[in-house]
């Protein structure tokens, strides 16, 4: 046999030792150094066998290399928009919701008052009280997650049969995803607002909004998600906390065609959109679903196809792994308040907009935003480290996805539970904050980091697989 | 309490940069609280639900809304908000010293690579170097204490990526010329070496270096390789590499008798390249003996081995006790068979401080010579036998802690033997070593096994 490394000069990568690393620089040999660390002492010996196996797994790097290929070749299509009732099946008295399943009993601030809102909007309640109670009372009430419907729900991401949601095929492996229609910022419904300017925001939503757009997406077909969310990266968007660039190229394509089909409501409509920089966010969260499902499924795959919280706790689900959860507590997010509102108004980190990151947008493209990098506490170099650090943890280079700063490199994509278990390295999340009162809305925005022991606890699963 | 509310029309600063501003200065002990945003019906509704009397706005002006406990306090509050305002655009540039690799997988995925080498604790050398063989790299394992069914697997996958491990455990490697681990500075040439023992290889490439042969490559592929349970996996490979290495004209194979197994699998290779085997261990050869049948191999003359005899010593008296405290396991193994080393404690006995035994928590006695030091000082009588390695990776500068030791132990009547391994390139400087130790009254050798028998024949009488 062949052995390259006999043949030119030899270059090492080193890892370890630093008197090992030193003599190879006396010699002027060209190294690569390693910034290796240890895991944290007293998980080290049982991580050091979970991952021994899970790595040791015949199956791993193809499962791996097969399942975030399918993540980054999905080419979701925003193909139409309908009621929840009529694309999900979703009827009365049933709810979905952001993150991983939860009861009434657990549920959050912001997260019971979304429901309450949507009892309101849904005609199931006549007050805010009545709405509570009829929720804790459980009767004729079905909540579920988003996920488990192939549906995405930024913040709180209640989804009850009257709500029109944006539809998503993925035009690669043919799956389909849905996420609801963005509501602006403020006192919104998915922040946990449930005043009467909401719910009346979400019925003009539903009667104007909705009908109107599945009538304009008629007329000009499917829109390329893909392409738009790569021209929005080399914008200046990083797709979940700025979503400027990509809102605005959204009503470029969709102008003609909402006069068009809607002459009477196009400028309330286009108003509308053009009044909310967010209003992208939940096109690109359902392409972004549309992607991660694609890659659900391989067995032995340690690729995570899914971050969500749900205001109490942060659940990841992985592709080797089926359906399961595994959950931790939901941190509190560091970032920058709204007008009076400080850390001590904030409720735990909630939404399942950190889709965005799973498919290497968000956090981990923030190198692409230099716009709101402050957010991550400072500097543009602060926002390339973010993203340099996340090729840390995952499995590939996006191909469509660049970032101009970068040298058009590939936003980093594909989380593996494995690398986050080895270098304790958590994935970077980029997110709104919402008030821990229910009723108040979004207080500010910021970053957070998942919970590590989700990673670790998702690792032992694949080591006992 | 006092509010200063302020419309601009036209000043424009992004939302991050006006939420920034306003925590610093609600952040203020004077400020209550503090609202600077541009004048969206949003912002505008939260600033008056705080109370100020906000006038009309549109999304285009800055809204500035301020509470402090006097018009002072206000008045200072003000002035910081134009001070923030100011210095916004002054952050930091895109471009920070880059971050390094944290994974073997990291590193390879940005940066060209020929080899790995990897020593970082035993329970976690399996990940990197699994990192190193997926991405196509050959990978020396320094590190020790890897399972067994690690390296095994590490070695099947490697076979089937066409690249080497070499390792667990393996101290030594030099790959087209750099020398990984501790590695001597050895003369190119035309003998690649196979090594399932770190210092064996040592002896036997400083030797052949000091007869002015050099070598192509020394692969090392760690001391279990040859064991039944590995099979000899990655000699096999490396036999078959250099084999095809148009440098290499002699392959020296270094090891302890193979298993069964093992020996067969090497044994049904069809090289064409001619290989010296040295199977170390009773009735074969030592690796002197190796040194020179390679040498022999090429046509070339044998020499005599450098030594340096200690000064005018008194003739001793009637068998003395031998001790022998070694850094290298092979050379200990070597130098206790020739001096027939018997149980702790008896008249002849011989420890290797190398062993994992002494280097769990520790460095390796090659660098840190502590424990030596301490055993050398307890010997207060007969003959010690001391290997001094040297090299990349090895002590800098083993004589200027271990002459003086020497000299106090000759003081004591203590006979001190030094087996020298080392290279004339090595940046120590092998004769400046010898000439120091031996000044200090120590017989220093270049040979182990002619230390050995020096050694026994001193304490013979």
């Amino acid at each position: 046999m062949t052995l390259s490394m006999l043949y030119g000069e030899p270059r090492v990568i080193t890892v370890g030792a630093e008197v090992l690393a030193e003599a190879l620089d006396r010699q002027a040999v060209p190294q690569r150094r390693v910034d290796w660390r240890p895991p944290a002492p007293g998980v080290s010996a049982a991580l050091a066998g979970m991952l021994a196996k899970v790595l040791a797994d015949p199956r791993r790097e193809r499962a791996n290399a097969t399942a975030v290929g399918r993540m980054l070749s999905a080419r979701p299509m925003l193909s139409g928009v309908r009621p929840a009732r009529e694309a999900l099946g979703l009827e009365a008295g049933s709810f979905f919701h952001a993150g991983p399943p939860i009861t009434w009993e657990r549920a959050s601030g912001p997260m019971r008052g979304a429901l309450v809102g949507a009892m309101l909007f849904e005609g199931l309640a006549a007050t805010p009280e009545e709405a509570a109670e009829r929720l804790a009372s459980g009767a004729g009430i079905t909540l579920d997650s988003c996920h488990h419907h192939r549906t995405v729900g930024p913040m709180a991401g209640v989804v009850s049969p009257s709500m029109w949601m944006l539809e998503v095929t993925d035009a690669e492996h043919g799956g389909t995803a849905y996420c609801s229609l963005n509501e602006g910022l403020g006192k919104v419904l998915r922040y946990g607002a449930y005043g009467p300017e909401v719910i009346e925001r979400l019925r003009w939503m539903g009667e104007v909004l909705g009908p109107v757009l599945a009538a304009a997406l008629e007329r000009c077909g499917p829109l390329d998600l893909r392409t738009l969310i790569a021209q929005a990266l080399q914008m200046g968007d990083e797709l979940h906390n700025r979503n400027r660039a990509a809102t605005s190229l959204l009503v470029r394509e969709i102008a003609p065609a909402v006069v068009e089909a809607a002459p009477g409501r196009a400028a309330e409509v286009l108003r509308f959109i053009n009044g909310n920089d967010h209003f992208f966010l939940n096109a690109g969260m359902a392409a972004a679903k549309a992607a991660a499902d694609a890659a659900r499924g391989v067995p032995g795959s340690s690729l995570v196809v899914a971050m969500a919280r749900n205001g109490t706790d942060f659940g990841i689900q992985v592709s080797g792994l089926g359906d399961r959860w595994f959950t931790g507590p939901a941190g509190v997010p560091d970032g920058l308040y709204l007008g009076g509102y400080g850390p001590d108004d904030a409720n735990p980190d909630i939404g399942d907009s950190t889709i965005t990151e799973t498919t290497g947008l968000g956090g981990f493209a923030m190198a692409a935003a230099p716009a709101i990098v402050r957010f991550v506490g400072g500097e543009v170099a602060d926002a390339v480290a973010a993203t340099t650090s996340m090729y840390e943890i995952t499995l590939a280079e996006h191909p469509a996805y660049q970032i101009p700063g970068l040298g058009f490199r590939g936003t980093p994509a594909g989380i593996d539970v494995a690398l986050v278990a080895r270098t304790g390295v958590l994935p970077v999340v980029n997110t709104g904050i919402a008030g821990r009162v229910a009723g108040t809305g979004q207080v500010g925005a910021g970053l957070v980091s998942p919970p590590a022991g989700v990673f670790t606890a998702a690792l032992d699963a694949l080591a006992a697989a | 309490m006092t509010d200063l509310v302020e419309v601009r029309p036209g000043v424009y600063h992004d939302s991050v940069t006006l939420m920034q501003v306003s925590q610093a200065l609600t952040a203020r002990p004077e400020v209550a609280v503090a609202v600077v945003a541009m004048g969206t019906d949003l912002n505008a509704g939260l600033a008056r639900d705080l109370g100020f009397e906000v006038p009309p706005t549109t999304p285009g002006d800055l809204l500035v809304a301020i509470r402090a406990a006097s018009a002072a306090d206000l008045g200072e509050a003000a002035a910081e908000l134009e001070r923030q305002l100011a210095t916004t655009g002054t952050a930091g540039g895109a471009t920070r010293e880059e971050a390094p690799p944290r994974t073997v997988r990291s590193a390879a995925r940005s940066w060209e690579a020929t080899v790995a080498l990897v020593s970082v604790p035993g329970e976690h050398a399996f990940a990197e170097a699994l990192d190193a063989v997926e991405a196509g790299l050959s990978v020396m394992i320094f590190s020790d204490n890897v399972p067994v069914e690690q390296e095994i697997l590490l070695k099947d996958r490697a076979r089937a990526r066409g690249v080497l491990v070499m390792g667990p455990d393996c101290g030594t490697a030099v790959v087209g010329g750099a020398g990984l681990g501790f590695a001597n500075v050895l003369r190119p040439g035309p003998v690649g070496v196979v090594a399932a023992s770190g210092t064996g290889a040592q002896q036997v490439t400083c030797l052949l270096d000091i007869a002015g042969v050099g070598v192509s490559h020394v692969l090392g592929v760690g001391g279990r390789d040859l064991s039944a349970e590995v099979g000899g996996r990655s000699a096999v490979q490396a036999l078959r590499a250099l084999d095809e290495d148009p440098a290499t004209e002699l392959i020296v194979l270094i090891s302890k008798p193979p298993a069964p197994e093992a020996a067969r699998a090497v044994r049904d290779l069809d090289l064409a390249t001619p290989v010296v085997a040295a199977l170390l261990g009773p009735g074969q050869d030592d690796l002197t003996a190796v040194a020179e049948k390679a040498l022999r191999a090429l046509g070339r003359d044998v020499p005599e081995w450098p030594s340096w005899p200690a000064g005018d010593a008194p003739a001793r008296e009637g068998r003395r006790p031998l001790r022998g405290l070694y850094s290298g396991g092979t050379l200990c193994a070597e130098a206790a068979l020739i001096a027939g080393a018997v149980e702790p404690g008896g008249e002849a006995w011989f420890v290797d401080y190398g062993d994992d035994a002494y280097t769990r928590g520790r460095a390796h006695p090659m660098i840190d010579p502590s424990l030596r030091r301490e055993a050398l000082r307890g010997v207060d009588s007969g003959v010690v036998l001391l290997d001094v390695v040297l090299g990349h990776g090895a002590d800098p500068d083993p004589s200027s802690w271990l002459a003086p030791e020497v000299r106090d132990a000759t003081a004591r009547g203590v006979d001190v033997v030094v087996a020298l391994v080392g290279a004339d390139g090595d940046p120590q400087g092998p004769r400046t070593q010898a000439a120091r130790l031996n000044e200090a009254g120590a017989a220093v050798f270049t040979s182990n096994a002619a230390a050995a028998r020096h050694a026994r024949r001193l304490a013979d009488g």
